[in-house]
């Protein structure tokens, strides 16, 4: 057999993803764009090429920006497969009958999977939004802000009952100025960002000052301060209800319980990177303590612990949608190298500016990443909270576990069921970590974290079933 | 890597058997020891039922067994059946029985060889059952299927629930577990054994279990009797919630399947299709071709799971044998050093029997159970 | 509880609601579909029974699972409405031959 499909398999087509692939296909590489959704864009330019949104005020530049990176995808003769979930990724095969050099990734289109070879594959997986447990947050009417914004891009739609956003991150401001745009209602935004973090951050503050978000976030913040009732310094919040969501309860610092009727809640404390194929990939991974996350381990280039699989963008540590653009550029140039198609000096002579792009991009994170670090009580929050949404169980139970001898997530995991539901431990893995490591009194790079398994996505039996297995088989499938 | 278990002093309390091993069958040799008063030491290089032990299918069956290994899977029975007397935690028991089905006569033909050979040796707990029975025992196998090998008494726990609770009880009754303690090195040292962590700490005790599955050849080799096992890692897939369908656990005679269905609602399907094991990393890789030939199977049997959606798929780490029976009892080779390895896949429902025979051969110098077959020395060169 | 923004572009699309008859946008997932239409809670939970509706609207929190034109557990965030597609919530656990 000829040996593989494609040279690169690029999984995910936000920015970091529609960047490399465009790069890597434009010199000469056989490339292919999975993605799960209907379109590309990733989540930060969802609906892109066909938002409803005609005005194009309400989403603003930052979003528009998005669209340049489509051309250079068009002309770079990329195959692009939207709709297309990847459920596995396996690394090489010592004793594999193609000596190791392939990967093989699982894959379904229409209800029909089957296996894809490639040379290389560029992870650009993006972020999703850290679990924000707090009572209440699985009522209907309680949504995510980053799922609120979704909606927005993909559908033009808005709240429309007594709204209220509640939490930390820029993700959170900029979202309460677009809903103001346009012409949204907002009866309030509690801010959780704890008063201490200020004082942590403003040593940071310095090279915050030359950074590119600074003038436009500053803005947007006032304006947004201008127009909204803004509750400052909350401690303590719960979202009540029965069946669906009725009321927000909040304490403001130290003070009394504060109740607000409300219809819709639209949660946001940060983003953290969407690991899960990473992780089962057998991908390394590290925590980082100033994002609180795990991260999946990559050298500059983006190269990870595993032989042909690279990483690039939010999905291997949070760096914001320009800086996931010059990643993704400079782990497709080395993919080029590690393919033959560029000698070594050409791979850093070409990543040079680059590399000062995604330097300017991440100038000032780290101010940000500890402005906006979530509080202790809504990383790993009472007992009484639910932290596995799929398995319902709680963070007392967790902690119950911990004192029976379950010493990290995997074994909470075998005993609670927690990170076992369809969410494969995507809603709770950040929270479980967080709360064994407070309750040991160590630290979460040392609990570890869930050892996850493909499927990374359901799929049915009949696809398992009807898995070709043979490369003709294989050619056989309709891939396009 | 801490644990929550405190470290043992080492100054006040010595072992008297050190156990290297913490799953399942070094959990039951500790715990049977402890409830005689033995001060047990456990040393676990990872932690408690971190490989085969948590994450095996959880049957419990004595259905289709090798006949050298049918008393003890018969007397394992007798346990589990009382299981919360012994561990004060049912361990997620439940009896169904577990059935082997034919999908043609002929198949049919052998299963019933197989339950005449048992009663010719005084077993009759394995019975063949005709289409009618089995259509009213599994409503949803598949109307080929003509009949099956059922055995009534069997049925399935939870893994790591199950590894957990012995080790909960042997605590409770003076046991003491070191996690992330590997075994360096076992030297003979006088009249005992010493044994050198990875992490530099040194325990003594006059006798040694192994009971390091998928690396007891390691120990084996240090006292120099060889043990060839082998390394798998058997793979399993659970679905998402179904409402309850199937009681019993369905295996098939022609094809490898494990086919159960968990309270809560889950399927699990395995039985014994590999994946590849490294395990020097404690890493599994799965075979997505092997794990399509288990769906395929899945589909052939159950019609009604074909629109099942399957949210994860994984592999153990475990020892298999050449002759794919273990390897129980004393060492060939050296005083005061006893095996329980290499259960190939099937030594789940074997855990609470061998740590009895373990402790009987530590403390009364014998079992009353047939375990010359699982002689370590049946490898000696 | 959402609603569409004036001067949206999108043809509308009619698909029903446990068997009421329903308008969407074209674009929409079915999740969102569910929202504009006043729907919040698409389903009870298999373990406690709990009412869920969409939460994350970008497939990695399964709360938005719904039967799609007879099959059951799809996810309503990563399928598009369509012109007369019957959407169904869901109470518990989803039968196998669903």
């Amino acid at each position: 057999m000829s040996g593989h499909d494609f040279d690169l398999a690029v999984i995910g087509s936000g920015p970091a993803g529609l960047a490399a692939a465009a790069l890597a296909a434009s010199r000469g590489l056989s490339t292919v764009l999975l993605d799960e959704q209907p379109e590309a864009g990733g989540q930060i330019y969802r609906a892109i090429t066909e938002t409803p949104v005609r005005d194009r005020h309400v989403l603003g530049p930052d979003y528009w920006h998005g669209a340049e990176l489509l051309g250079p995808l068009r002309d770079s003769g990329a195959a692009h497969w939207p709709g297309t979930t990847v459920w596995s990724v396996a690394r090489p095969r010592e004793d594999g009958a193609d000596g190791g050099r392939t990967l093989q990734i699982g894959l379904s289109r229409n209800g029909t999977a089957a296996m894809l070879t490639v040379r290389h594959v560029l992870m650009a997986t993006g972020a999703l939004e850290r679990p924000f447990p707090i009572p209440g947050w699985t009522l209907p009417g309680v949504l995510g802000a980053g799922a609120a914004q979704i909606l927005l891009k993909s559908s033009g739609l808005v709240p429309s009952g007594r709204t209220v956003l509640a939490g930390t991150g820029p993700l959170l401001w900029l979202l309460a100025w677009q809903y103001l745009r346009a012409g949204a209602a907002l009866d309030a935004i509690l801010d959780t960002t704890p008063r201490g973090n200020w004082r942590a951050a403003l040593p940071l503050l310095p090279a915050f000052l030359r950074s590119p978000y600074l003038g436009k976030g500053a803005k947007l913040l006032l304006e947004v301060r201008r127009k909204v009732k803004v509750i400052d310094g909350v401690t303590d919040l719960r979202a009540e209800g029965e069946g669906k969501l009725s009321a927000i309860v909040y304490r403001q610092g130290d003070g009394a319980e504060q109740r607000l009727a409300a219809d819709t809640l639209l949660l946001h404390q940060g983003v953290v990177p969407n690991l899960n194929l990473a992780n089962a990939t057998g991908c390394a991974q590290n925590w980082d303590e100033t994002q609180r996350c795990w991260r999946p381990t990559t050298d500059d280039w983006g190269a990870t612990s595993v032989e042909g699989v690279s990483l690039a963008g939010d999905g291997a540590g949070i760096g914001g949608a320009l800086a996931a653009e010059h990643a993704g550029r400079v782990a497709a140039l080395d993919v080029l190298h590690r393919l033959g198609r560029i000698d070594r000096a050409e791979r850093d002579r070409a990543a040079v500016p680059h590399r000062e792009a995604l330097e300017r991009a991440l100038r000032g994170r780290a101010f940000l990443d500890t402005l906006y670090r979530p509080a202790d009580i809504f990383r790993a929050p009472a007992d009484d909270t639910i932290v596995c949404r799929c398995e319902e169980v709680t963070a007392g139970a967790v902690r119950e576990a911990v004192r029976l001898g379950c010493s990290g997530p995997n074994q909470a995991k075998s005993f609670l069921r927690c990170g076992m539901g369809p969410c494969q431990g995507r809603l709770c893995g950040p929270t479980v970590t967080e709360v064994i490591a407070a309750e040991r009194g160590v630290s979460p790079a040392e609990v570890g974290y869930y050892r996850l398994r493909p499927p990374v996505k359901p799929i049915t039996l009949a696809e398992l079933a009807a898995l070709p297995k043979s490369a003709a088989d294989i050619a056989a499938v309709d891939k396009h | 890597m801490a644990s929550p278990t405190p470290a043992p002093s080492m100054s006040i309390w010595k072992p008297d058997v050190i156990v290297i091993g913490g799953g399942l069958h070094g959990c039951s040799a500790a715990l049977h020891l402890s409830m005689r008063g033995v001060r047990v030491l456990v040393l676990e290089k990872d932690h408690v039922a971190r490989h085969a032990s948590g994450v095996n299918a959880g049957g419990v069956r004595q259905l289709g067994r090798d006949v050298a290994e049918v008393p003890l899977t018969v007397a394992s029975m007798a346990l589990w059946h009382r299981i919360g007397e012994l561990v004060d935690d049912d361990c997620g028991f439940e009896s169904h029985g577990q059935l082997k089905v034919a999908e043609n006569e002929a198949e049919l033909a052998g299963l019933e060889a197989r339950a005449a050979a048992l009663r010719a040796l005084g077993f009759h707990h394995e019975e063949v059952i005709g289409q009618a029975e089995l259509r009213d025992l599994v409503p949803a196998i598949a109307g080929h299927c003509v009949g099956a090998l059922v055995s009534r008494g069997d049925g399935a726990a939870i893994p790591f629930r199950t590894t957990f609770a012995f080790r909960r009880k042997a605590i409770a009754l003076g046991a003491r577990f070191e996690e992330g303690a590997g075994v360096a090195r076992v030297v003979r040292v006088g009249d005992v054994w010493s044994v050198e962590t990875t992490g530099g700490d040194r325990h003594e005790a006059p006798i040694l279990v192994n009971c390091a599955g998928a690396w007891a050849d390691r120990i084996a080799a240090q006292l120099g009797e060889p043990a060839p096992l082998e390394v798998i890692a058997p793979m399993l897939m659970i679905t998402a919630r179904v409402p309850p369908f199937i009681k019993p656990v369905v295996g098939a005679s022609g094809r490898t399947l494990s086919f159960k269905q968990f309270p809560n609602g889950t399927v699990l399907i395995g039985g014994g299709l590999l994946g590849r094991a490294v395990r020097d990393e404690n890493r599994t890789e799965l075979d997505f071709s092997q794990v399509s030939v288990n769906a395929r199977t899945v589909w052939d049997l159950f019609p009604v799971m074909r629109g099942a959606t399957i949210v994860r798929s994984w592999a153990g780490i475990e020892a298999r044998m050449p002759d794919q029976i273990p390897v129980i009892g004393p060492s060939g080779t050296q005083p005061g050093v006893f095996h329980a390895f290499g259960f190939s896949a099937h030594g789940f429902q074997l855990g609470p029997i061998v740590g009895r025979i373990t402790a009987d051969l530590i403390t009364r110098g014998g079992t009353d159970l047939p375990i010359q077959p699982f002689h370590i020395g049946r490898f000696a060169a | 509880m959402f609603r569409r923004l004036p001067d949206i572009a999108g043809d509308r699309v009619s698909f029903t609601i446990d068997g009421r008859p329903a308008e969407a946008r074209s674009g929409d997932s079915v999740a969102a579909a569910l929202l504009a239409n006043g729907v919040a809670a698409c389903r009870n939970t298999p373990v406690s029974g709990a009412a869920r509706g969409p939460y994350c609207m970008m497939g990695v929190c399964f709360d938005c699972l719904v039967t799609i034109d007879g099959t059951g557990n799809r996810q309503g965030c990563q399928v598009r409405v369509a012109p007369g597609m019957a959407v169904e919530t869901q109470d518990g656990k989803r039968g196998v031959e669903r």
